[in-house]
Order: structure tokens, then sequence, then C-alpha cells
């Protein structure tokens, strides 16, 4: 395949929201009120609409036989080169909140770089994607704040889950030799730049919803490489079940 | 206001109008800004249509009403989704507008009204049902992707807001 680089740094943005999305639909009628339900899977389809832009993207560069479901569906855990953050489970509500929020805010640093990208699809998909990842931000941080700074019990939970997850979010700023080879060629984001500004902005929140902090020197990483926590096996199980069983099968 | 020329040939116009929104069947899709352009080349109909969200499963059934709709009129055609320039709520007309609070759904004010909901300033939401600006937001998220869920605090009545995108 002749633009390589690029098909790769496309699946490593789409992968993110595909299986983000993925999680967030397994909250489809199990949310803990109607509201957050129903916003769990705004959220989840403004992401999965996102994905089919990317992937519909991708399979074109790939041509063969490659279509924006195989891609979805029919690839191996190590294929796929989400983050490790993505793909852990909806444990609780906190859990569910706080893995948005470290991810949202990534999410819109991330985009309004990509704007700017020289490739003209990706922008535009960037431009489109950002409105949305607006709103999936001041959802995220709004219960953030509304948790941490809530009772004594919401506020544990939310400080559990910040800091189970908090080890997780490094990776975000790990450059793959697609990025470095994209970012070479005006197409790519430079994430390591984003570090510092990502950091600000989470702790500022979380300084307003009274969490602490935490101070973590050791980051979980290998998503990006293909290496996944154990939580991913079950969820592309879930997620593939269809393709797999009746391959070809549409709607 | 943003502001992009659509490029409709004239004797699309009509039929493409006819065309609906399968989530707010009051509106019609030239109204709600999701049609760029529709020309004639060789015998055939180019139609650019685009997203209001990214993830809006209602586009699929719109192209495919365009291409019933023009077969009927003897029309062969061809439906492309573009994404940029990206839609913005400004792109819904004022017909459109009135066809939304007809129908129950408030419709886009601005990013300031929007705000202000969520940081408690001045309230700008009126109410479809009585017309009363003294309203709530219930959550951020509605029934689908581009509308918000809002109640009124004078007559009680829930409804849906168009969320301003732009």
């Amino acid at each position: 395949m002749k633009n390589e680089n690029l098909y790769n740094y496309i699946l490593g943005i789409a992968d993110n929201n595909l299986i983000l999305g993925q999680r967030l639909g397994e909250l489809c009628g199990h949310g803990p009120s109607l509201e957050t339900d129903i916003a769990c899977t705004n959220i989840s389809l403004d992401l999965l609409g996102q994905v089919r832009s990317y992937y519909q993207y991708a399979s074109k560069l790939k041509g063969e036989e490659t279509t924006e479901d195989s891609i979805a569906f029919l690839r191996k855990e190590r294929e796929y080169v989400n983050v490790l953050l993505v793909e852990q489970p909806n444990t609780d509500f906190a859990y569910t909140i706080v893995r948005q929020f470290l991810f949202d805010i990534y999410h819109n640093l991330f985009l309004e770089e990509l704007q700017k990208s020289h490739d003209i699809t990706l922008t535009a998909i960037a431009k489109k994607s950002i409105k949305e990842a607006n709103y999936h931000k001041r959802f995220s941080s709004d219960w953030v704040r509304r948790l941490g700074d809530g009772t004594p019990e919401s506020n544990a939970k939310i400080q559990e889950a910040i800091d189970n997850l908090w080890t997780y979010t490094d990776e975000l700023f790990h450059q793959t030799e697609a990025d470095k080879a994209m970012v070479k060629e005006g197409i790519g984001v430079d994430v390591t730049l984003l570090k510092s500004k990502y950091y600000e902005i989470v702790n500022e929140v979380l300084t307003e919803a009274t969490i602490t902090v935490p101070d973590t020197k050791w980051f979980q990483k290998g998503g990006k490489n293909g290496i996944h926590t154990e939580h991913m096996g079950y969820l592309l199980n879930d997620m593939q079940f269809m393709q797999r069983t009746y391959p070809n099968m549409e709607w | 206001m943003t502001t992009t020329a659509q490029n409709i040939d004239k004797r699309l116009e009509e039929i493409l109008t006819s065309v609906s929104d399968p989530e707010i069947p009051v509106l019609s899709i030239m109204d709600m800004g999701v049609v760029r352009s529709a020309i004639i080349k060789d015998d055939m109909v180019h139609v650019e249509i685009t997203p209001t969200y990214s993830g809006c499963p209602a586009m699929d059934v719109i192209g495919d009403d365009i291409q019933k709709a023009l077969a009927e009129a003897d029309y062969k055609s061809r439906v492309e989704l573009v994404l940029a320039p990206a839609w913005t709520t400004d792109w819904i007309t004022p017909k459109g507008r009135r066809a939304l609070e007809a129908y129950g759904i408030a419709a886009p004010l601005n990013e300031e009204a929007d705000k202000n909901v969520l940081l408690g300033g001045k309230q700008l939401v009126k109410c479809t049902n009585c017309g009363s600006k003294n309203t709530r937001m219930v959550s951020q998220f509605g029934s689908t992707a581009c509308k918000a869920q809002f109640q009124c605090n004078d007559c009680q009545e829930p409804f849906d807001y168009f969320k301003c995108l732009k």
C-alpha cells in the first residue's frame, strides 16, 4: 500500500472513537438515569459517526476488499491501535464519566490541531467532529465537578476512578511510527505538544471538583502498538459477534 | 453568520423540497440546509448532502428518499455525502425555523443562549407551548443527536430544543 503511514495514522485516531463508542453503547438502557443514559448513547453515536468518516477514508486508501465494516469488525485484537484508556470498563458511573472526561479534554485539543492538517479529508472530519466533541467535553466536565464536589460518597467514587484511570493518560501523548511520519508531512498532529495544556486543563477541573490530582509516576502503555488490557478481548467478542457469526450480514 | 452558497438547479428545487427529514417530518431537507448542491450533468442528477451530526442515522434515509423522489420525476441520480464545510444551524431557513417551532421544537438561538443555560445566565429559550422564557435545561442530550431536553417552569411542558451548532 502506497499510503501505509496515512492508513495507520487514521486508524490511530479512529480506533479510539470506535472502542469508546462501543463502551458507551453498552450503557444503552443501563444508564443510571434516563438523561445520562441518553447522553452516553448520544455521545456514542457521535463518536461512531466520526469513525465512519475515518474508516471510509482509510478503506479507500487500502483498496482491495476493504470496507469501513471490515476495518471495524474483522480485525484481530492486536490490530486495534486505540489507547488503553478507552477500553477500560464501565465499572460504575464514576469510571464512565472520568474515562470520558480524560478522553474529551484530549480529543478537543487534538481536533483543534487536526483542523490545520494538510490533508483535506482529515481537516473536514476534524472541523465536523470538534463541534460535537465540544458538547461531550461540557457534559463530562460538568459531571466531574458535580460529583467531585457533591456528597462524600460521590467525591470518593470520582477520586477512586481518577486514581485508577490516571495511569492511562500518558499514553495519549506517545507517538507511533505513523504519527512521526505524518507530523513530518504536515498531515498529523504532534501529540507531544498537547501534553502540558492537557494536564493544565484537567488539573483545573479536578481542583474545582475538590479532587486530588494523583502523583502517579508510572504509566501504562501498549494500546497504540496493539498490546491491550485484558478487557479488550471481551469487548471485541461482544462487538464482533454478529459479523463473525453471520459473515457479511447487513441490516 | 456562516453563509455558503448552495448550488441547486432550479428544475430540481421543487422535488428536493418535497423530501423531509425523517425524524422531523414537518421540515423539508431544503429548509434544513442539508442539501448543498444539486446539478444535472449528462442525464444524471448529482446531489451533495451534508450531515447535521456525524452519526445522524437519518442521512442514509434522506439519501434514499432523494433518489426515490427524483426517480418519480424520471431522473437518475447519485447522492454523495460531503463533510466540508461543516453544517451549522445557521443554514436552517426562516421557514424551517417556523416549521420547527410549530412542531414543538424550539429553534436554535445562538451559542450565548446555550452557554447561559449551562452557566445559569439569562434564560433565552422560549417554551414552544406557552411562549415563556422561564425555562430550564433538563439534559444537554435529547431524543436525537441534534436536540437537548428542556422544560418550561411556568406551564411545566417538556420540550425539545434544537442545539445550536456553529
